[in-house]
């Protein structure tokens, strides 16, 4: 698995592991480069190590074995308060006892900045996130959004060149949360910073990164930009994770160059591509996402095409979203385009379903 | 919109009569909703009732009856009406002349068949020294006294002879007195009735109250100074260790009183635990052993010692509220470890301290059992004399007046502290 | 058994029950009487309470340790017109306020009192000056500086007041009551001043200062205890060399515990303890009980118990043995020549008229 060459990185992470009570390992031989002015972000539902790893890169947690680098230095000894890395933090952290600007101006003072200087940053810091006229205020008297926005502000009011971000909208209803999703997105771009994202909101990594990492049981399952992430997953825990996903399971029956044929349980034989499977005989799992099953009655040529029984139809206004019996899978989801030319499905119906071999993984059995 | 609007607006007419909004019915809705309003308020006051009632007849009213004993002065009044009345015509200066001898005499005799001549002579001899012996020993022999009565008092008592006495019994002949006041403050009446401060050694209680105010201020910052670090630490602990702490802190609680006692004076006393431990180690030598107890330091000791877990309590459920990312946050902005404690944490631990300094120190001030027990001399407080006054020398009125003054002096520093800090108090 | 036989058997069985049935025939009385609790009630119990209940069944006792705030207590019952006590014991100087007050019964003592064996009505027979208008005296205490022993060598033991006002000599902290009463009258003999002649010079100005000015040459060496039980605990725990306190806890301590302290009955300060009667609701069975429980016999009997002296000049012949201990209890009392050589006896007077005044002197002198 590439994860970036670790020499040219900004951040890397080389060989970390990290342990709390000496018998289990949170984070397992972990590899990881992130290049200056990157945006990425670590997913991974909760206990994959991920904020382990988050808080290790800002100092709160110590490694228990290996070298984390910035900027070509290991940082490992360095106390979190001489890291210059901002932070911003799912609950905000925002000070409760002094104003907004106060909040801003505090990294400024540690750092013994002048009164007038600090008053200036503050000041561009707070436009930044359209929050110039709360200065006074506490963040008791704000909303959640715009607590998030001044947390943002601190963040990077004394212009570290390492932004981290633990969770940072999960406080947030829907809506905000992606208008805030492209406030953080512009403000990357635009200040050319780099990001350090941690999420379980795949949805939220899709939009902003440029590179995920995906987390699952202490290890980096894969690494790679959210299209690739989606389109190619490499292994049957990434291929569920992220984004809808059809899953079948079988067993090879024989490999062709990059094609694998795989005897589903029901007998049928599907033609997929090889990803994690050698030889014959190996259990897979197939991972086919549902927009990319199609109604085979168009006399196109399929790699594979079945019979499939309509179990269940959901109106969804762009889509038809329809449940169907295929090779004995009751739960195969399929998302039939409204388009006006389309014949309209009905439940019990039989029609017939294809997709290419392209489309169809095969992925580690687990 | 005006109201001459609302008159000509047809679509108002339904909710509005008379410029004001009524409800479907036609009530005012002013009134209507009072009526609302007054349900739930009486409905809430139902739910206080029972701990009104209780505060009423435990609190309010003995507190009450304290402050009027304090001024409370019946005795003269209705012992000597006769003589007050004669006194009258008396200028206060010199001795009085024979009426009011005679007054005196015809309201001894009744006081001494209704064997009241003893709360007045108490009364008495809290103002002028020996007027108890005059009183009760001239009243057992007036029914045998004849006019003129003059020559046959000043042959009783030599008090008779004194002007002062008249000048007092003139002076407090009044259902109200400020004199238990008057002690309290460690002044006195001059012969011209002018208060003044008392003669220098018989002043005791400004002094003990500034001393009461200053231990218990000592007493606050030990409880701060010890308890901050063991909230700290059991707010960063795992529930279980935790606990196991508290424990340890509330241990204090569940001892008995004596046993603590007990404790100290086994710990602290010079041939005790401490004391034969420098002495063997060579810190001090065996004759100079440090006095720990039976003086103030045995009192500041053993209060704070009692007094943590008001500290402790509010600080370590404050502190358990803070979550750790402040300091994270403080950590990633900049702020070296102390400063991060000192500008970040500390000032989110002030409704803790606040509230565990205020409870602390209104308890000490008003503690009397330990100071009773270890403080020897120099550890006593004012609310020792109270109790002294209370159950010993049963001078109830002076006891009253400390109290009161007591009272208004913690009320008047809660008052203070309200503005200077807030009074953002958090309990348990 | 022959008819005869039970015939007599019926007769007297009917007179005993007769008998019971007289005695059944008295109301049950429950009398409450207030003490200062501790061993002194139990020498109280022992002497009088037990073998007069146990002659008199249908008398239970109940006791109440409400002495120390009795006066108090009287005036709040009688106020509340509920007067729960029966029978008091209490100091001469509070019963003589609660006189005044009209709280309490006055005493004709000769009636209302036994007399002595040999026929000396009951004013004669009680030591001089221990009756009150309102007051039965039973024991006479007394407060009396004891010192360890093992603190001073064999061949320099103290013997006098002097001796404890002494610092140079007889080194060592010394433990004193928080109050004037004792420690000014010491003060006075320490320096001089006879017995007789310690309550005038105390009521003039500069016989007070003259006392204040003999306590401040030991000030740097005093400890000042609050309760009764304190100033044996402080000789014990070698925390002072001496201590003032009362003659019966010292008793109790060297005696009984077997503690090294020794008495020194120079200039022993010498007061009653005794009964009132408040009017509760059981006056006549109190009247009765008071008369004998305050006879020659009981007022020896108690000092069987506790070494204060009984205060009836006729009981001092029949004091005896300790109850327990076996002790020849007659060295142990105030009261005996041997140790009744300079006693000085607590004015009551003196000190209901100048107590308050001086009082306060002693808590201001005690505070700097």
């Amino acid at each position: 698995m590439d994860n970036g060459n670790p020499s040219e990185a900004f951040v890397a992470f080389e060989r970390v592991q990290k342990s709390y009570d000496g018998e289990e390992l949170v984070v397992k031989d972990l590899n990881l480069a992130i290049g200056k002015g990157e945006f990425l972000t670590m997913l991974g539902p909760s206990g994959s190590g991920k904020t382990t790893c988050l808080m290790m890169l800002a100092g709160f947690e110590t490694a228990t074995y290996g070298d984390i680098l910035l900027d070509g230095n290991a940082i490992n000894n360095i106390p979190p308060h001489k890291r210059g890395i901002g932070m911003v933090f799912q609950n905000y952290a925002l000070f409760p006892h002094m104003t907004i600007g106060e909040n801003l101006a505090f990294p400024l003072e540690v750092r013994g900045m002048g009164k007038s200087e600090r008053e200036e940053k503050v000041k561009r810091a707070l436009a930044m996130v359209q929050m110039e006229s709360f200065a006074g205020r506490r963040p008791a008297q704000l909303s959640g959004g715009q607590q998030q926005r001044v947390a943002l502000a601190r963040a990077l009011v004394f212009e570290p060149e390492l932004v981290l971000m633990d969770e940072p909208l999960g406080a947030l209803d829907k809506n905000l949360r992606e208008r805030m999703q492209y406030e953080i997105k512009h403000l990357h771009d635009q200040l050319g910073i780099t990001v350090v994202y941690v999420t379980h909101d795949q949805t939220e990594a899709l939009t902003m990164s440029d590179r995920i990492a995906v987390f699952d049981d202490g290890r980096i399952q894969q690494l790679a930009p959210p299209a690739d992430l989606y389109e190619r997953p490499e292994n049957a825990f990434v291929a569920q994770f992220i984004g809808e996903n059809n899953k079948l399971m079988g067993k090879v029956d024989s490999v062709d160059g990059e094609s694998a044929m795989v005897r589903l349980d029901d007998g049928s034989l599907v033609k997929s591509l090889r990803v994690c499977v050698n030889e014959p005989g190996e259990e897979t799992t197939l991972s086919l996402r549902p927009e990319r099953v199609l109604v085979a009655d168009d006399g196109k040529d399929y790699d594979n095409t079945f019979e499939a029984v309509v179990e269940e139809l959901i109106y969804l206004g762009d889509h038809i979203r329809s449940r169907v019996n295929v090779c004995g899978n009751r739960d195969f989801i399929m998302k039939v385009p409204n388009s006006s030319d389309h014949h309209s499905m009905a439940v019990g119906q039989k029609v017939r379903v294809g997709w290419s071999m392209q489309d169809c993984r095969a992925l580690d059995a687990s | 919109m005006t109201q001459g609007d609302a008159a000509t607006d047809p679509s108002m007419t339904d909710h509005m009569r008379d410029g004001q909004m009524v409800t479907a019915d036609g009530t005012p809705l002013k009134a209507s909703l009072k009526r609302a309003e007054r349900r739930r308020k009486i409905i809430a006051l139902l739910f206080v009732a029972p701990l009104l009632v209780f505060l009423m007849i435990s609190f309010i009213i003995p507190i009450g009856q304290m402050m009027f004993r304090s001024v409370d002065n019946p005795q003269i009044t209705s012992t000597l009406p006769r003589t007050l009345e004669a006194m009258e015509a008396w200028d206060g200066q010199g001795l009085p002349d024979e009426p009011v001898y005679a007054a005196l005499a015809a309201d001894l005799t009744i006081a001494q068949e209704n064997r009241t001549v003893g709360q007045l002579a108490v009364r008495l001899n809290y103002e002028i020294s020996a007027a108890r012996g005059a009183l009760t020993r001239t009243a057992r022999q007036v029914s045998n006294m004849e006019a003129p009565y003059k020559e046959k008092f000043l042959d009783a008592h030599r008090l008779w002879g004194n002007p002062e006495i008249f000048q007092i019994i003139k002076r407090e002949g009044r259902p109200l007195t400020a004199s238990y006041y008057v002690s309290a403050l460690d002044r006195t009446y001059d012969a011209d009735g002018n208060i003044v401060l008392q003669n220098e050694n018989r002043r005791i209680y400004v002094d003990l109250y500034i001393r009461t105010l200053l231990m218990s201020l000592g007493i606050t910052f030990l409880t701060l100074l010890l308890g901050f670090p063991i909230s700290f630490l059991m707010s960063s602990l795992p529930m279980r260790y935790a606990n196991l702490l508290m424990i340890f802190v509330l241990l204090p609680f569940w001892t008995s009183l004596l046993v603590r006692t007990t404790a100290w004076i086994v710990l602290l006393q010079q041939q005790g635990v401490i004391n034969e431990l420098l002495v063997w180690a060579g810190f001090i030598s065996s004759d100079n052993r440090l006095g720990m107890i039976h003086n103030m330091t045995g009192t500041i000791i053993a209060m704070t010692h009692i007094l943590l877990p008001f500290m402790v309590l509010p600080l370590y459920s404050v502190m358990k509220t803070i979550p750790p990312s402040y300091v994270r946050a403080a950590r990633s902005l900049g702020a070296n470890p102390w400063v991060a404690f000192w500008r970040v944490y500390v000032p989110q631990t002030l409704p803790g301290i606040g509230a565990g300094a205020v409870l602390v120190f209104i308890i000490s001030i008003g503690y009397y059992i330990t100071p009773a027990l270890v403080g020897g001399q120099s550890g006593q407080m004012i609310s020792n004399l109270i109790a002294y006054h209370m159950q010993t020398s049963l001078n109830w009125g002076l006891a009253a007046a400390l109290g009161t003054i007591l009272l208004v002096g913690v009320l008047v520093l809660y008052w203070v502290y309200n503005k200077l800090v807030g009074a953002d108090i958090k309990l348990g | 058994m022959n008819k005869p036989m039970l015939k007599m058997l019926g007769v007297t069985s009917a007179v005993s029950l007769l008998a019971v049935s007289a005695v059944q025939a008295q109301d049950p009385v429950r009398l409450t009487i207030v003490s200062w609790g501790g061993a002194y009630t139990q020498s109280q119990v022992r002497a009088y309470h037990e073998p007069y209940a146990e002659a008199n069944p249908h008398i239970t006792i109940v006791n109440d340790d409400g002495s120390a705030n009795a006066l108090a207590g009287l005036r709040a019952q009688s106020q509340a017109g509920n007067v729960t006590w029966d029978l008091v014991d209490m100091l001469p100087s509070d019963a003589q306020l609660a006189c005044d007050e009209g709280i309490i019964m006055p005493i004709d003592h000769d009636a209302m009192l036994a007399p002595a064996p040999d026929g000396t009505p009951a004013s004669q027979d009680f030591l001089p000056g221990s009756l009150g208008e309102c007051f039965i005296p039973q024991i006479v205490y007394s407060t009396v500086v004891t010192f360890n022993t093992e603190m001073f060598p064999e061949d320099n033991q103290p013997s006098s007041i002097a001796d404890f006002f002494n610092v140079d000599d007889f080194p060592g902290r010394r433990a004193i009551q928080n109050r004037p009463g004792g420690n000014l009258e010491w003060a006075l003999f320490a320096d001089g001043v006879h017995p007789d002649d310690i309550y005038d010079v105390l009521e003039t100005p500069e016989g007070v200062d003259r006392a204040f000015a003999k306590l401040d040459t030991i000030k740097d060496n005093l400890v000042f205890w609050t309760e009764g039980a304190q100033s044996p605990q402080l000789l014990a725990d070698q925390e002072v060399a001496f201590s003032t306190g009362y003659n019966g806890r010292i008793f109790d301590a060297a005696e009984v515990e077997g503690q090294p302290f020794a008495i020194i009955w120079d200039g022993q300060i010498v007061e009653w303890d005794g009964w009132v009667i408040p009017y509760g609701p059981n006056q006549e069975a109190v009247l009765e009980y008071v008369y004998w429980a305050t006879d020659t016999q009981r007022l020896a009997d108690q000092a069987k118990f506790i070494s204060y002296g009984p205060a009836r000049a006729s009981s001092a012949p029949l004091v005896g043995e300790h109850a327990d201990l076996g002790i020849d209890m007659n060295s142990h009392m105030p009261t005996n020549p041997d140790n009744y050589f300079s006693p000085i006896v607590l004015d009551n007077d003196f000190w209901t008229d100048y107590g308050d005044e001086l009082r306060e002197r002693f808590a201001n002198w005690m505070l700097r």
